[in-house]
């Protein structure tokens, strides 16, 4: 019996422990070969599945049965097998079977990126950036609902779910009771709380966070600033209720929204109460821990000044690198 | 020493003849053609009162426009003060209310929007960023004025007038 299973990615071999699905054992692995989830979500079980952007092709099935899967699978899903092979960027039937799910999934999608508040971290932008054309062959009427206020810190965009159901996990597992859950069938499905009652959990800002789109917003933040005008620090507090540890996003002086942190897939770290997220909007309530690590590529990290790369003639050069410091730490990106 | 490129021209100076000693004719003759210059075409504009026709790719003080309907098409995206260079425009959203459908497009609108003139260099990346064409560099040289605040430019100078029908 051995503890951990070879997987090819891409072909990059990893070895991951039993039960381990193709997107996590590619995870591991990280970089560009990551297939993109707007569904899955690793702290929410039973997440994944619906989206469909994760499509890989499994080349070779396992070492005892090297056929490959007939269909495109969903890594989310799928376990991995001893010696399977799996192709993702790779595989040009991928690539464009991922087009056709962006597509699907812009549909209904209003693409009112300049009014959304989640425009500049929204992974449905990323996504349709990185794999969707740039214009649409649908000709119809897009679906239209109105706002409606989940409480009132949170607001619901019906038009802009892609029904990853991701809140409603979040609302089953982290929340006691749930008061909201996806209403209707197929096309006419919806998000909704039951006669539009409030949630009144601890906990029930986390839908925010975990929405992939901007269907759920924070209506503390509504309409205050773009995301990629604020600053992101991360800072703590000593909560009651969840571990306190959140990412504070300023302007200026002022913190115009708290979030939970998250990681390099857009995950949250810890999920953060309520009280943390709408009410402690002093920097006094907080201890500042520095500066929120963002990726280069994100539009939030622009127009900020760059990491100073320093010459290959500093990086070999020890005395050079003191002589240097006090350079390096100023380009420290805030 | 020896030219290199051999493009030298060496000038010889010669004696002045009797009608160069003169200076008379030569007085005259500049003031002929000094002259002659009052009866050609004018080259000069006589801005303000007259103004010079500007290219098509002309790039002005900026406009913020109205859709068809008369409502301002600008949502405050930001993203033509990401795009600028010069740190120059700013602005503050507002949600649009009941009852407003007919002065704003989108739900959210540029409640403030300001351009800082003396830091614009009428590059035309706002122009070039707006998802909405909301904003177009389109109107005239930016008027001089005494106070640096004056140059602060807001919605009450960059917004289109409303169609008259």
């Amino acid at each position: 019996m051995s503890d951990l299973i070879k997987v090819t990615i891409d072909g990059i071999t990893v070895d991951v422990a039993p039960g381990t699905s193709i997107l996590n054992a590619a995870r591991q692995i990280g970089g560009e070969i990551v297939p993109p989830a707007m569904c899955y979500y690793s702290k929410l079980e039973g997440s994944g599945g619906k989206c469909r952007t994760c499509l890989v092709k499994v080349s070779k099935g396992s070492e005892k049965d090297p056929r490959p899967m007939p269909k495109l699978v969903a890594s989310c899903r799928t376990g991995v097998m001893d010696g399977m092979e799996v192709q993702n960027i790779t595989s040009p039937e991928v690539v464009e079977a991922r087009k056709g799910v962006v597509e699907m999934l812009l549909i209904n999608h209003p693409l009112d990126c300049p009014v959304c508040d989640q425009a500049g971290e929204c992974h449905l932008q990323d996504l349709g950036y990185e794999h969707g054309l740039s214009s649409t062959r649908y000709e119809f009427e897009r679906r239209t609902f109105d706002r409606i206020d989940i409480g009132d810190k949170i607001q619901l965009h019906m038009t802009r779910c892609i029904l990853c159901y991701r809140c409603v996990f979040t609302a089953d597992q982290i929340t006691n009771q749930r008061v909201h859950g996806v209403l209707g069938r197929g096309d006419a499905a919806e998000i909704s709380t039951y006669i539009e009652k409030a949630i009144d959990n601890d906990f029930s800002g986390n839908v925010i966070d975990v929405c992939p789109v901007g269907a759920l917003t924070d209506k503390t933040f509504r309409f205050k600033n773009r995301v990629w005008f604020t600053k992101p620090v991360d800072a703590h507090r000593d909560c009651p209720t969840c571990s306190g540890k959140v990412t504070l996003w300023y302007k200026g002086e002022d913190v115009i929204r708290v979030t939970a942190r998250k990681d390099q897939f857009g995950e949250v770290e810890e999920f953060i109460c309520n009280t943390c997220r709408f009410d402690q909007k002093k920097t006094s309530d907080w201890v500042i821990e520095g500066p929120r690590a963002i990726s280069n590529q994100s539009v939030i990290s622009s127009n900020h000044y760059d990491t100073l790369k320093p010459l290959p003639v500093i990086k070999t050069n020890l005395q050079l690198q003191q002589s240097n410091k006090d350079q390096f730490e100023r380009a420290t990106k805030l | 020493m020896e030219s290199l490129s051999n493009r030298k021209k060496v000038i010889e100076q010669k004696p002045l003849t009797l009608m160069e000693r003169l200076y008379l004719p030569a007085i005259v003759k500049g003031m002929a053609i000094t002259f002659m210059h009052m009866f050609k075409k004018k080259p000069t504009v006589f801005y303000p009162e007259q103004q010079r026709e500007f290219s098509e790719n002309w790039r002005g003080m900026h406009s913020l426009k109205r859709d068809e309907e008369g409502r301002e098409r600008c949502t405050a995206c930001g993203l033509c003060a990401l795009s600028c260079p010069a740190e120059a425009i700013t602005m503050i959203a507002g949600e649009r209310q009941k009852g407003e459908e007919n002065l704003y497009r989108e739900e959210k609108y540029a409640a403030v929007y300001e351009i800082n003139m003396l830091r614009c260099i009428f590059c035309g990346l706002c122009e070039e960023a707006c998802p909405k064409e909301a904003i177009y560099l389109d109107g005239p040289i930016v008027p001089s004025d005494y106070l640096r605040k004056d140059f602060i430019y807001g919605k009450e100078k960059l917004v289109e007038e409303p169609f008259k029908k």
